[in-house]
Formats: C-alpha cells, structure tokens, sequence
C-alpha cells in the first residue's frame, strides 16, 4: 500500500473540500497496485490466461461504476428525504441536470465497458468469427446483460422492502391513535366535563387506567378471557364502578371456569358488595385468591368497623347467608373474620371434589 | 427522628406531591428528575431511604441502584411505580431495591414504608407478594433446589399470603400469635431469596423487562 498511502493521508487533511478528488487518487492507486500484482502474478506463470483475465478484469471495472451509480439505497419515502439527500449529496452546489447527466455518462461508461468484455472475450475465444459458437455467445450475452440489470433488481427488492416495512410502521402508528383517540381522550374529555363531581372523575379514571394497563399488557379486556381470575376481576371491576370504591385484586394462579368457580366468584362479588357498601369510606378493599388445580380461595377484606359475629347486623345478615349458603350449596365453606375496630374478611374456599 | 430521603422521578408534579405529603414523617434532603442527577444527589446527601421511580429515561431506577451501589453499597432503596407489571417489579427488586410499593399508596403508608426500609426491613406490597408467591409455586425436580434459596418455608408463604390479602405487619404477627419482628423478619428473608434464587420465573421475569423506558 506505500503507493496509496501518501493521497489517503493527504485526503484526510483537506477532506471537506475535496474529498471527491482524493478518494479517486486512492481508487487510481489501487487499481494500480492491482495491476502491478496480476502483472507479476502473469510473469511467474500463475495467471489464468490473457483471453480470460482481460476481460474480466473490465468486466468487473463497468460493474463497479453501473454499481456505484445505480446500485445504492433506494431513495427514501419523501418524509425523510429531505435529511437522505443532504448525506447523499454532500456538494449541494452541483445542479440536479448536472448531476443527472453524469450519472447517466458514468452509467454508460459502464455498460459500455461491460459491453466491451463480453466482446473481448468473445473475440478472444474466437467465438465472433462465422462459425463462432452460437451457445457461448448467447451465454456471454446473458451473463453481460445481467450483470448490466443486477443493480436495478436489487434495488428494486430494497424499495419494496422498505415500502413494505413503512407501511407496516404507519399502520401501527394508526393503530395506536386509534386507541388512544377512543379511550384516553375519550375519558379526558368526560374528566374535564365532570370536574366537579369527584367520585364520577375518580372511577372514569380507573376504568381508564385498567383497561390501559390491559391494553399495555397485551391481554385482553376481563370481559373476554375466561377463567377463574378474569371472573373475579370482572366482578371486582363492576362493584368498584358500582360503588366508587377502590378494589384491589391479587390473584396467584387460575383455575378454568366450571360451574363451581362461578358459584365462588358470584359468593366473592357478594362480599366485595358488602365490603364497598359498609367499609368503603374506610380504605380500599383487597382481594386475594389463590387456586391451584386442588384447591381455589378467595379472601375479600375491608378496613371497616367490623362487628362482633353474635351481634351481626340484621341487614347483614341476609347478604351473609346468601354467601355461606351459596358456597354449602357446592360444596365449599365461607368464614367470617372479624371483630369491631378490625375490619372484615370473608374467607371462601373450594375444594376439588375427588 | 425522621428518616432522611431524596426522591427521584422524571415527574415534577409527582415529585411535589410527594414532598408535601410526606413533608411531616420524612425529611426530604434532596430530588432528582433522572439517572444522571439522581446519582450525584444521593452520593452527596447519603439520605437514610431513596423514593426511586422505575421507568425514568436513561436506564430507570434499576440504572441509578447499580451506579450507586458501585459507591455506597449500604443505600437504601425504596422502588415506587405506577407499574405493576412483574418484571419491572422484579428486575428493581433484584437490583437491590428492598421494596416496592405502587403510586396509589395513601401518604401514611407511604410514610410507613419509607420508615420501615429506613430501619433495614422489606416492604412489600400485596401484588409484590402476589408475585412472589406465583414465583415460588411450582415444584423443582428435588436436584435443582438449593432450600436455602428456591423455596419458602411454610410460615414465609403464610405471611406473604397475609400480606397479599391486604394486611399490616402487625395485625399479621397478632393473627400468626408472633411478633412484629418475627414477621419483619420473614420479610427480609423472602426479599434475599427474591434477590438471589436463580427459580426460572425470576430470571425470566427480570429478562423480560423492556429495555424501552
């Protein structure tokens, strides 16, 4: 490389001006080194044959020029290409015709060249003459000619991809604003219209925020899944919006829907009832289910008065048997914990029956 | 006296909110809006307990836990986020976080969260043991458990469920007849386990953390 070596460094130190110029010194100075290495390969015998090397060796030049001028990025959608051809086009001076033309010159140079080893070779192979080989011929034309059009296929696959690959971006960005359009601003706007009524503005905001979260998740709505904890957190949504109570549900595991988890999450919207209607004031009400393929539990508790168990309320007591009753009925237990100043927790179990 | 505390969120009004909700139980030395101030704040005013927000530009409150801790080893962090998905919730924890509470906690339990992780114990809220103990559910083929660490003991898993069903400390330790330390105790042992078990649902969970803030 010592003959390339010195137009590199001198090209770095004046790159912004002309690097035009110095990467052609370099391109120069490595062809000839090229030269110089097939020439001294051709001396010691290692070459493939003149009628060959030749040209190929011009061959290979007019691909490198129809390359260099048709072969690279496709032009980008026009929202980026303002910032695309300011790096393409580092000499703005130059005028589009200009530029056009030698594009079109440097192209042609090209062909031409490619065009002129297809030619060589023939000749060289003795292929022109009358009695040439026609199969050889038509095969050198074909090779010729594809080199000439490899450019324009592979650009073309690039534009399509890129085309394609916008599209999906722009349909994804649709899909977004669609969503956020229908829910997000849907309930500002309701916010900003019910700002005096507190208790409306807080559950508008969390019916907004779980459904966000569950779209942010990738799960569907509660409503479409069908399983135990969807139920219960189905159910969980409802009471809070009924009663403007914050509703806190952990559940571990699942269990698939049968007829007996239902009867559990119908027992388990009861208390959360209960719960929102007599503790509401007092805090948010949890709940906690664990299911395993034996066993599902399902813990609602309040932070209310609480009450002593051999005094309940009269109208309570209603609710709490229709609970007891409705988990006896299959199978399962209902527990009450509390005692007064210390909140109350349903506890509702079911186990598998054998 | 009150535990000193520096809060870091890319939220100004969150960041206000909180200063003035806990401004009579905490001592407020110092805020931070991301990763690059936050580091520089807590190393120069080493506050007892740092509030950290999970999702920040430049790497989140998992980011700001790993620059300190390369400095001040002993920080103490309390994670609180208005995500409740598990693996930011995890990837925070085992970063060294020793608890996590979501935005929606009343100021008096905040104030007792902070508290509580300025005195060295986890604070764990009931999603967090909700996690925890799907974490911990299955069974491991009995080769690949190190007891120390893969699994809970029953009475870990006993308080995690207390937790989760959405009781306090204390009134855990009156219906388990032990004491409030016994359960702290607990705590910080499920927080260790949380932070070193290798049990595949934690190492997931942390690699699935968007890296996208």
């Amino acid at each position: 490389m010592a003959t390339a070596a010195p137009p590199a460094e001198h090209e770095r130190e004046r790159a912004p001006r002309r690097r035009g110029r110095g990467s052609r010194r370099v391109a120069v100075g490595a062809a000839l080194l090229a030269l110089a290495f097939l020439l001294a390969l051709r001396q010691l015998g290692l070459l493939f044959p003149d009628h060959i090397v030749w040209p190929v060796m011009l061959a290979a030049a007019g691909v490198a020029l129809i390359w260099r001028q048709w072969g690279g990025r496709p032009a980008p959608p026009p929202t980026t290409a303002r910032s695309a051809a300011t790096q393409a086009a580092p000499e703005p001076a130059v005028s589009d015709e200009r530029a056009a033309l030698r594009t079109l010159y440097r192209g042609g140079v090209g062909v031409a060249l490619i065009v002129g080893a297809g030619l060589l070779f023939l000749y060289a192979n003795g292929a022109l003459s009358g009695l040439g080989d026609v199969a050889l011929t038509a095969l050198v034309a074909i090779v010729a000619l594809g080199l000439i059009l490899a450019p324009f296929w592979w650009r073309l696959g690039n534009t399509l991809a890129a085309e394609r690959a916008e599209r999906i971006r722009s349909q994804e960005r649709a899909e977004v604003a669609a969503h956020l359009h229908d829910s997000v601003l849907q309930t500002l706007a309701l916010v900003q219209q019910r700002a005096d009524d507190p208790k409306t503005v807080a559950t508008l905001a969390r019916r907004q925020e779980r459904e966000l979260r569950d779209w942010l998740r990738g799960r569907p709505p509660t409503a479409e899944r069908e399983s135990f904890s969807a139920a219960l957190e189905a159910a969980a949504e409802e009471v809070e919006e009924a009663h403007g109570v914050r509703i806190d549900v952990v559940a571990v595991g699942d269990h698939p829907l049968d007829e007996r988890a239902e009867a559990l999450v119908a027992a388990a919207r009861e208390a959360l009832t209960n719960a929102a209607k007599f503790a509401g004031e007092a805090g948010p009400v949890s709940a906690y289910a664990e299911a395993s393929p034996r066993r599902v539990q399902v813990f609602v508790r309040d932070r209310g008065p609480g009450f002593a168990l051999d005094a309940v309320p009269p109208d309570r007591r209603g609710v709490r048997e229709s609970i007891v009753g409705r988990m006896a009925r299959h199978g399962g237990t209902a527990t009450l914990h509390t005692a007064p100043g210390q909140g109350t927790e349903v506890e509702l179990t079911l186990e598998d029956r054998e | 006296m009150n535990p000193s505390v520096v809060i870091v969120d890319d939220h100004e009004l969150f960041r206000a909110g909180v200063r003035s909700e806990l401004a009579a139980h905490v001592e407020v030395v110092g805020d931070a809006d991301g990763v690059e101030s936050a580091v520089p704040a807590i190393l120069a005013t080493e506050p007892d307990v740092v509030l950290l927000d999970v999702h920040m530009p430049g790497g989140g409150g998992v980011e700001v836990i790993r620059q300190v801790a390369k400095v001040r080893p002993e920080q103490r962090f309390l994670a609180l986020s208005v995500s409740d998905a598990p693996d930011d919730v995890i990837a925070v924890i085992r970063a060294g976080a020793r608890g996590y509470v979501t935005k929606s906690i009343t100021p008096a339990e905040l104030a007792d969260a902070v508290r509580r992780v300025a005195d060295g114990d986890a604070v764990f809220s009931p999603r967090l043991a909700g996690f925890v103990l799907d974490a911990f559910a299955g069974a491991l083929p009995a080769s690949q458990v190190d007891p120390e660490l893969d699994q809970l003991t029953a009475r870990e898993r006993e308080v995690l469920q207390h937790i989760a069903r959405g009781y306090m400390y204390k009134e855990i330790a009156l219906r388990l007849g032990i004491s409030a330390k016994t359960v702290e105790a607990h705590v910080s042992a499920v927080l260790r386990k949380l932070q070193l078990s290798n049990r595949h649902e934690l190492s997931r969970w942390a690699a699935e953390r968007r890296l996208v803030d």
